[in-house]
């Protein structure tokens, strides 16, 4: 995301919070560690008078994390990032929010395409879910009560691509896609450039309010399987979870509570809003999951290798950026 | 390092491959446009900012977006299966017309009076009359009119069958949509297809023999509202035979309870051939009759319509539909040969 906004000549300055460094070379980017709930946040929105906050770390990954840590990043993490965005005197004019389709749901009720005003129709069970609702009312609360900012949320389906490891992505990296018996639902995806470009794209023009993000089309799940050259692994349509939790134990597939819904019903979003805004997809669903194969291809071919390492070093960046021995616009 | 347009973005060919942007471990990235006017001047941050004067057009960009050969070219036909976005599969459609179609033609005989009064083209909601504990109506409409005139029949139907494995997802691809005014909606404005409802809904099939061809409650009358809606024209279908290919003679509530089904019958099929009766139809003659287009002189596109008159108009449909099964019934000599 920084790295995309690095290219744009009209944005002055990127800075990066983030509890770990950045992985990627940075060019602009002026970067902060922080802890996980951005305590550190107000103090850095008063000092530097930015105008624009992009909330990319929401977890929706709830096999990474522990639940508590789920909590205290999602919803204890938003709260300080919009008690700093919302402090008196700041200078924050946009807050964009990376949130999840997760926050329908997926339920037999559900109508095909959900509309972003349209509420889910089933009880909310999961503590993904839970805590990506909580955090969507507090900025609704946010926004009610600050009208002057434009408050931007992102509800993006299922993410694919080589940088993020979600639960989907981890079982097709594997080759083994757990289903339910019986069941082939439909699903969407969002490949990871589209998210990037989502996301640079709010933060390029103001539009308030929340958007579905997701490529175009939907696609059975077990074509998902045979696109990415996956195998389908069964799991009795009775209690599914039970039965593929020593499986999880055993780190062959991962299966969330909240996929259980997913992979028995499937969740379609309507993307229409996004896109009469002026947004244009690079990918669909199937072409998500075919340039995620792809790539899983190579990274297979190659062993992994094929992505060079790149450690940030705070004393080396800090001489390049900062150095009056560094001679400026030279390719270095 | 390498130099891109940054008002296209594009990259060069001398992407290092393999780098690209990750998310995963920022959480927030916090941006400042330059107001025009003061781009030049020494702001607070200017002083460390190494690119100020670096240009406007021209930016440097360290890594590449993605490197994947996929993202300058479309792919082109990337999907395997032809099921659509409602779960419906042309393939398997002509799959299950191939074996339902000696069912069709040589055990219900099925014949269509008004069938041309069905457009080939646009949308349009068909709705008729249900029966059967498990309808045999809906299988026989959707082929008869997907074999006559060619163009698919979205069958909407209670979000039940979207809870059963394998069955549900045979549904689906055999053309079945759960029943949500937003999908009914979609199927007739944006994409003017035809689709089939029954208004009835349970209360016609689990209704017992003794009720035969009277016609149930049409809900709410929803499905008017989402035809005003959609600006197209409802079609009532009256049928004939269904209700005698699998006649309830009594429900057992309890049963039902248990198995979490809408109801539990107990038919005359299943009487006579045990649990094989429940996928086994007698042989009645089906008649269909396809009455006149109902059009509503409304606006299409508004979220609410008026209650009276959609409730009028589901009522005059109802009385017109229950008029032609009486008119129909009158005609008819014998169950089994019409």
């Amino acid at each position: 995301m920084a790295q995309a906004l690095e290219a744009k000549p009209d944005v002055e300055m990127i800075l990066g919070l983030g509890t770990k460094e950045p992985k990627v070379p940075l060019e602009r980017t002026e970067f902060v560690r922080s802890d996980q709930k951005y305590s550190i946040l107000s103090r850095i929105v008063r000092a530097t008078q930015v105008d624009t906050i992009v909330h990319t770390f929401l977890e929706t990954n709830s096999s990474a994390v522990p639940s508590r840590v789920l909590h205290e990043i999602n919803v204890i993490g938003t709260l300080n990032l919009l008690a700093a965005a919302g402090a008196s005197g700041s200078s924050v004019h946009k807050v964009i929010v990376k949130s999840s389709t997760h926050v329908y749901g997926a339920a037999e009720q559900d109508p095909t395409w959900f509309r972003e005003e349209d509420s889910r129709t089933a009880p909310v069970r999961t503590r993904l879910e839970r805590s990506l609702l909580e955090v969507e009312s507090l900025v609704r609360d946010f926004a009610e009560d600050n009208p002057h900012l434009a408050v931007t949320v992102l509800r993006f389906a299922n993410v694919l691509g080589t940088d993020i490891i979600t639960p989907i992505s981890y079982n097709l990296r594997r080759r083994v896609l757990p289903c339910i018996a019986g069941f082939d639902p439909l699903v969407q995806f969002v490949e990871e450039d589209d998210v990037v470009r989502a996301l640079e794209f709010v933060t390029a023009n103001r539009v308030p309010g929340v958007f579905n993000v997701a490529g175009e089309g939907k696609l059975p799940w077990s074509e998902v399987a045979s696109l990415a050259g996956a195998h389908l692994l069964p799991l009795p349509p009775i209690r599914p979870g039970v039965f593929a939790a020593p499986l999880q134990r055993l780190g062959t597939i991962r299966f969330p509570p909240e996929m259980e819904g997913l992979v028995r019903y499937g969740r379609g979003v309507d993307t229409s809003k996004l896109r009469s805004a002026g947004f244009d997809y690079r990918y669909s669903s199937a072409g998500a999951v075919l340039s995620f194969a792809r790539a899983n291809n190579l990274r297979r071919a190659t062993g992994g290798s094929n992505t060079p390492e790149y450690r940030y070093e705070q004393d080396v960046e800090q001489f390049f950026r900062h150095s009056p021995a560094v001679v400026r616009g030279i390719d270095t | 390092m390498l130099r891109v347009d940054a008002d296209q973005g594009e990259t060069t060919d001398t992407v290092p491959a393999g780098t690209h942007p990750d998310d995963a471990d920022f959480i927030e990235v916090i941006v400042q446009h330059a107001p025009p006017a003061t781009a030049s001047a020494p702001g607070p941050d200017d002083a460390d900012q190494p690119f100020g004067s670096s240009g406007a057009t021209v930016s440097y960009l360290p890594v590449a977006t993605r490197p994947t050969a996929t993202a300058t070219e479309p792919i082109e036909d990337l999907r395997r299966s032809d099921v659509d976005e409602w779960g419906r599969s042309e393939h398997m459609r002509s799959i299950v017309r191939r074996l339902y179609d000696p069912m069709y033609r040589y055990w219900f005989r099925v014949e269509w009076e008004g069938l041309e009064k069905i457009p080939t083209e646009g949308g349009a909601l068909l709705i008729a009359n249900h029966a059967g504990a498990i309808p045999s109506d809906a299988p026989a409409i959707m082929h008869g009119i997907e074999t006559e005139l060619g163009r698919p029949v979205y069958g909407l139907a209670d979000y039940f069958f979207r809870t059963l494995p394998v069955l549900g997802t045979l549904w689906s691809r055999g053309g079945g949509v759960p029943a949500h005014p937003d999908n009914a909606f979609r199927i007739l404005h944006d994409q003017q297809q035809l689709a089939l409802v029954f208004p009835e809904g349970t209360k016609a099939t689990s209704k017992t023999y003794a009720d035969r061809y009277r016609l149930r409650r049409f809900g709410r009358g929803g499905f008017v509202e989402i035809a005003m809606r959609a600006g197209v024209p409802v079609i009532p279908i009256a049928v004939v035979g269904a209700e005698e290919s699998m006649p309830i003679l009594f429900r057992i509530p309890t049963l039902a309870k248990a198995l979490n089904l809408p109801y539990f019958p107990v038919t005359a099929n299943s009487l006579l051939l045990g649990p094989l009766g429940y996928v086994t139809y007698f042989p009645s003659k089906f008649k269909l009759r396809v009455l006149d287009p109902v059009t509503f002189d409304v606006e299409p596109g508004l979220d609410r319509y008026s209650r009276s008159r959609v409730m009028d108009e589901a009522e005059r449909i109802r009385a017109s539909m229950q008029d032609a099964l009486h008119d129909m019934l009158r005609e008819r000599r014998s169950v089994w040969f019409g």
